[in-house]
């Protein structure tokens, strides 16, 4: 996605033009995901589909501080990720129509979006599955004296895993330069989370591994930047692994298959007046960064942008049914 | 060979795979062993005995009770561009990690169509026989055998034990090395310069043209104690070390059926759904036309691994049932 710096008229010095870039980041995710529910009901895309809405801050905020040499591990709810961290729109919908123009060639789908030249490893789809391998990496870069750190995100659920806990313990034992990013959404599909933690205040358990932590309103990109740049400065400067609570909120169903019997629709109402985007487009217009017409601006953008992306992937084709059974083991041989 | 003697060195099958790993340490910078108990300790078998002295901590790491995350971390440590090796004390607690085995290792490559492979080396002790009871003697080695997109090894020898890791270590893609714990006190002679093993062909130990007795592991030194008594009955059997149990060779043990007109299997997994099974099939598959008489198996006997050693033993598979059985079927048809 392209950044928002069509609307320069009326906007004064570099934070507002970064703002904007977070506020047109945000729309541009929120945009996608409605696009690809869309998709998904005219069975353009199908498999399991999670949407991001109402989370978008979190990864927008979160990808501001890592640079091009970090490593990301994400989660099955990852297209946010995927667009912030710079995977462009049209491989991220081929990958979900299934071509091989897209981000995996087809051979992932929604839950596994992959990307070498951003470090993106995954779209990973079991549980907890990924923390331990964000800690290889940071064990890997770490070994070989780069300043990089891996940047890991998973959700509320993941916590009740143990390899959540044989993470964090790893990661504070090696001193290791991993960011333990949880998206705290409240739910793991229907499990609301006092439903599943005997302690629901997640800093709490990591300060047995000694592991430094916050929280922050992840319905705010502001404060989850600010945030997320404290954590990667502690991480990038040596001093261990860093754990971030994001508490945030899916608006949507779970995925595509959820009737939603396990939350009410007032709760899902109430968290929507503190919506990531309207509350930030609320805030510029307060003070006077941004009208009407700059948004409207911005939304059609961003919807040229999607539509180009949808372009994409009808246009693009499917692999040959010959190459089934490629990439099971590599195909050059390496030393 | 060029006909000069070579010079040999008197060795045991644990300093063969501990040479390996020292060897490999040696070449490539970016390797390092990491496992339960593989520094301080020495290895719970031994193996890695004195390389903690030689390579230091970085490079020798000691790992908490954390089997699915220090095999995650391998997985991750391989993508990031080292050449881990990740030592399981023994395949029975491989299970707390076969996630990462099955749904990471095995799939990064095909899930990122073709973006990542995941060079990491996985050893483990594996088999039965020494009395360890029902939670420490499995041998899972055909499970982990179903999986595409790992390899996996099951060296039997000195030279395999010394060979095959470095192989490994230089596939693109994860590979799992299964050490039968009975071999390590083997001994025998090894050339001082032995190195790099192919993995890609299973092994004709023996000649025969009256049976093909297909194996792997510890199961060979049966085989071929059983293949010695058979000849004095004047029975000649071609013995396989299968040594590489995915990819199968097939083409070896096909060939050699063609040959014999006969084919037994020695697996010591259990019986149902088995490796032995497999092979048993893709006989069926390849080369029903040549056979004489059925395919038959010796396996383990489908119970939890008891601990008393008679039965424990009557557990496993023997030399004399395999006497026995290949008796029986050469004596069926001839
Ligand atoms: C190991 C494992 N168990 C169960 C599932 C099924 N499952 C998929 S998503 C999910 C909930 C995860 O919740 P959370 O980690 O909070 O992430 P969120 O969906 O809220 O973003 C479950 C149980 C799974 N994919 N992996
Ligand atoms: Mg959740």
């Amino acid at each position: 996605m392209s950044e928002g710096k069509i609307i320069q008229k009326g906007v004064h010095g570099v934070d507002c033009e970064h703002a904007l870039c977070l506020l047109y980041q945000m729309m541009f995710i929120r945009r996608f995901e409605d696009k690809s529910a869309e998709l998904y009901s005219a069975m353009k895309i199908r498999g399991f589909l999670h949407l991001y809405n109402g989370e978008e801050a979190v990864a927008v905020g979160a990808m501001q501080a890592l640079t091009p040499e970090d490593a990301i591990v994400a989660t099955y709810r990852e297209h946010g990720q995927a667009l912030a961290r710079g995977i462009s729109a049209g491989a991220i919908m081929a990958e979900m129509y299934g071509k091989q123009e897209g981000c995996s060639r087809g051979r992932g789908g929604s839950m596994h979006l992959f990307d070498a030249k951003t470090r993106f490893y995954g779209g990973n789809a079991i549980v907890g599955c990924g923390l331990p391998v964000a800690v290889g990496l940071a064990l890997a870069d770490k070994m070989q004296g780069k300043k990089s750190v891996t940047c890991c995100l998973f959700g509320d659920g993941a916590v009740a895993e143990g390899e959540f806990h044989e993470s964090l313990n790893l990661a504070a034992l090696w001193n290791l330069p991993v960011l333990f990013f949880c998206e705290n959404n409240l739910y793991a599909m229907g499990t609301a989370l006092k439903y599943s933690q005997s302690v629901t205040d997640l800093s709490k358990k990591v300060e047995s591994y000694d592991v430094a932590s916050s929280s922050v309103d992840g319905m705010d990109v502001l404060a989850v930047e600010a945030a997320v740049k404290k954590a990667v400065e502690f991480v990038r400067s040596g001093k261990g692994p860093y754990f971030l609570e994001f508490r945030t909120y899916r608006f949507r169903a779970h995925s595509m298959f959820d009737p939603q019997l396990y939350r009410t629709k007032e709760e899902v109402e109430e968290w929507k007046k503190r919506d990531p985007i309207d509350t930030f487009i609320h805030r510029l217009k307060d003070q006077g960064l941004i009208n009407d017409t700059d948004i409207k601006e911005l939304e059609e953008k961003a919807e040229a942008e999607i539509n180009e992306a949808v372009v994409f992937a009808e246009a693009g084709t499917w692999e040959p049914v010959e190459d089934l059974t490629r990439f099971v083991y590599s195909e050059r041989r390496e030393v | 060979m060029n006909g000069e003697p070579q010079e040999v060195l008197k060795t045991t099958y644990r300093e063969a795979v501990r040479e390996a790993i020292r060897d490999a340490m040696r070449r490539d910078e970016r390797v390092f062993l990491m496992g339960e108990d593989v520094g301080r300790y020495g290895g719970c078998f031994a193996v890695s005995k004195g390389l903690l002295e030689e390579f230091g901590p970085e490079r020798i790491r000691d790992t908490p009770l954390s089997e699915s995350t220090f095999v995650g971390a391998g997985i991750g440590a391989a993508l990031g561009g080292m050449r881990p090796i990740v030592e399981i004390m023994t395949v029975n607690f491989s299970l707390l990690a076969a996630d990462q085995i099955l749904n990471t290792a095995a799939t990064y490559l095909h899930m990122s169509g073709g973006l990542f492979n995941v060079p990491l080396v996985i050893r483990m002790a594996t088999g039965g026989g020494k009395q360890l009871a029902a939670q420490h003697s499995h041998s899972l080695e055909g499970w982990f055998a179903h999986i595409p997109g790992i390899k996996v090894l099951t060296p039997a020898t000195l030279e395999d034990a010394r060979g095959m890791l470095w192989t490994a270590l230089e596939d693109p893609d994860p590979v799992l090395i299964f050490e039968n714990s009975t071999l390590y006190n083997m001994e025998g002679e090894l050339p001082v310069d032995a190195g790099a093993v192919d993995i890609n062909h299973a092994r004709v130990c023996r000649q025969g043209n009256d049976i093909t007795i297909i194996t792997y592991g510890a199961s060979l030194f049966k085989v071929l104690d059983a293949a010695d008594i058979l000849e004095k009955n004047g029975i000649c059997a071609e013995v396989i070390d299968l040594r590489t149990l995915r990819p199968l060779d097939d083409a070896t043990y096909l060939s050699s059926v063609a040959k014999t007109h006969r084919a037994l299997i020695v697996d010591e997994g259990w019986r149902s759904g088995s490796i032995s099974a497999e092979i048993s099939a893709r006989i069926m598959e390849g080369a029903f036309y040549e056979l004489d008489c059925p395919v038959e198996r010796i396996c383990s006997a489908e119970v939890p691994m008891p601990y008393a050693k008679h039965l424990e033993q009557a557990a496993l598979p023997q030399t004399e049932t395999i006497v026995t059985t290949v008796k029986r079927m050469v004596g069926t048809n001839g």
